[in-house]
């Protein structure tokens, strides 16, 4: 697998980061040493093996259909960037 | 007082030979003089600590008699802290301050542990040097041109450097065993599942697991005691009965079956570490367990395969952070995209932007098939791996790290370099399996770490083979000179 500058370009507008224009090429470069690593992995044979997604094989627990938890939105807001009567604010989206 | 164990500093405590508010203030005092020169702790809570002694003074005067009750401690800057800020050693959490507890740092407050302050830690967990922090590196107290191992460095140099009896790691590659193993502690890394991950950062959800880590196998007993459990919070939490983690230290070690992988005996383990280890294995000899070779064939691929797995968990975990509801915001956003894009580009430092591109790729379309789904069956084989040999052997033992800890900066420049430095420590996270390191001696002056490997849930057997091993041994007393003065 190789990878190009636009596809790190890609990867980054995907993951919501932004990369300097001086510094994609060396990205690049590491993640593509990075994939080359992973790359080792193609070789196996793993045709008649299931997929592992938890180390026990655990299934999710289920709960009671049932409110447990407090309001707690005051002490949660007082810790956001910015609030404005119980709202989180961000910049303007439709004009 | 900082040389005493926690069993003896509870029996200290109850026999009112000194109080927790005299202990308090005498590891605070260390903190203060010595810690400057490791950079062990990011924020140090003196208020908070003396309070919570005054507290556990109270409740001893009353007669209560908790194996922690008093006994000071630091937290891994990743467990959430009502009111005391969690930065997971970012600069996207550098004004976090939680409004709730993780469960292990409710249970242990309920237990009247003393919090002394939060431990530095490679950003959210991503590295085995501690050098991504955004606090600075921890320095290492056995050499501090040298790092102390990672994520967890700063609990692991901070317990080493006797500033604090007991302290909190999280170890999803390695992160409780590779610096317990640096700088010379016991550390241990529950089953997946044994500690609740509820309030504790999430780096790689599958992968991350809570653990203790502190001088001996006693006093890590006494801390999982009291973390260990089923957490209604955590959906992943393990249902599994808890044992008294204490009541089988003692017992000899008699045919106990020990095998040794020769894939972590081979090519890369450096020779003195390796000295070291089959001295230790020899003394577990003596005391009546027998060695027997064995082989886990997809060790090699465990690097690949973790490298895959944790970063795909990382880039879903971490989209949480958009400077929206809580941490970093950039100033002045033009617009959302550039409000999401610019506080992720200036709160994340390099490592994380790399893993989290990186987990990206794995898991976008037309790539998903070919690298995640195919290393979540590495993932069951190499699992299987340890599944056939713990049909013939009760534990595995191997070295912790392929050599002692290298100096700061040797490895930043080179990611690949630093993940090949986890290639014993990353086929346990991803088998869920429980895991210790134990210290071995020293090579060239610095500290060996002996890896004991169990079956799912077996922490008890692990702490019991560490225990006698720390009976017929006294690397775990052996301290850095710095620290001894």
């Amino acid at each position: 697998m190789t990878v190009h500058q636009d596809d790190i370009e890609k990867l980054a507008e995907l993951a919501r980061l932004r990369i300097a224009p001086e510094a994609v090429a060396e990205v690049t470069d590491r993640i593509a040493t990075i994939l080359g690593l992973v790359d080792q992995l193609q070789s196996v044979d793993t045709a008649a093996v299931e997929p592992m997604a938890n180390p026990l094989d655990a299934v999710q627990r289920l709960r009671s259909d049932a409110v447990t938890e407090d309001n707690r939105r005051d002490a949660f807001q007082a810790i956001a960037p910015a609030v404005e009567n119980g709202l989180y604010l961000v910049p303007k989206v439709i004009d | 007082m900082h040389d005493l164990s926690v069993a003896e500093l509870a029996h200290a405590l109850r026999s009112r030979e000194f109080s927790s508010t005299e202990l308090t203030r005498h590891c605070l005092q260390r903190i203060r003089s010595l810690d400057p020169q490791y950079n062990s702790f990011i924020s140090v809570d003196d208020a908070g600590a003396l309070a919570a002694a005054a507290n556990a003074d109270a409740r001893l005067a009353a007669g209560e008699q908790g194996p922690l009750l008093g006994i000071p401690l630091a937290h891994k800057d990743i467990f959430c802290t009502t009111g005391l800020r969690t930065s997971c050693g970012s600069k996207m959490l550098d004004n976090f301050v939680p409004p709730y507890d993780a469960t292990v740092t409710r249970l242990l407050r309920d237990a009247g542990t003393v919090l002394l302050g939060k431990t530095n830690m490679d950003e959210f967990a991503m590295g085995s040097s501690s050098e991504t922090s955004f606090y600075g590196s921890t320095r290492n107290p056995w050499d501090t041109t040298r790092v102390p191992g990672g994520s967890s460095g700063g609990s692991a140099a901070a317990v080493a450097a006797r500033l604090v009896p007991l302290a909190t790691g999280t170890d999803t590659g390695g992160s409780i065993r590779q610096p317990a193993a640096f700088c010379g502690i016991t550390g241990l890394k529950p089953t997946y599942g044994r500690v609740s991950r509820l309030g504790m950062v999430a780096y790689a959800s599958s992968l991350d697991q809570g653990g203790p880590m502190a001088r001996s196998a006693e006093d890590c007993a006494l801390l999982l005691n009291a973390i260990a459990g089923l957490d209604p919070l955590d959906s992943t939490s393990s249902a599994h009965p808890v044992e008294d983690y204490t009541a089988q230290l003692r017992q000899p070690l008699t045919g106990l079956r020990i095998g040794l992988p020769r894939e972590y005996f081979g090519e890369g383990l450096d020779t003195a570490t390796g000295d070291r280890i089959h001295a230790a294995l020899a003394l577990l000899e003596q005391q009546g367990a027998t060695l027997v070779d064995i082989t886990l064939p997809h060790t090699e691929l465990s690097i690949p395969t973790y490298y895959i797995i944790a970063p795909a968990e990382a880039s879903t975990n971490l989209s949480r952070y958009d400077g929206v509801r809580y941490g970093y915001r950039c100033e002045a956003p033009r617009d959302l995209h550039d409000l999401y894009t610019r506080s992720r580009q200036e709160g994340f430092g390099d490592e994380v932007k790399r893993r989290i591109l990186v987990g990206t790729f794995a898991l976008s379309a037309g790539y998903y098939d070919a690298y995640y789904r195919k290393a979540q069956q590495v993932r069951r084989l190499i699992r299987q791996d340890f599944l056939d040999a713990f049909a013939n052997v009760d534990i595995i033992a191997g070295p912790t790290t392929p050599g002692p800890a290298f100096g700061l900066g040797a490895k930043t420049s080179d990611p690949l370099a630093m993940y090949l430095e986890d290639v014993y420590t990353l086929a346990v996270n991803l088998a869920g399996l429980p895991a210790m390191s134990v210290p071995a001696g020293q090579a060239a002056g610095l500290p060996v770490g002996l890896q004991l490997i169990g079956p799912h849930f077996d922490e008890a057997r692990l702490l019991n083979v560490a225990h006698q091993l720390q009976q017929a041994s006294d690397w775990h007393r052996q301290a850095p000179v710095e620290a001894s003065s």
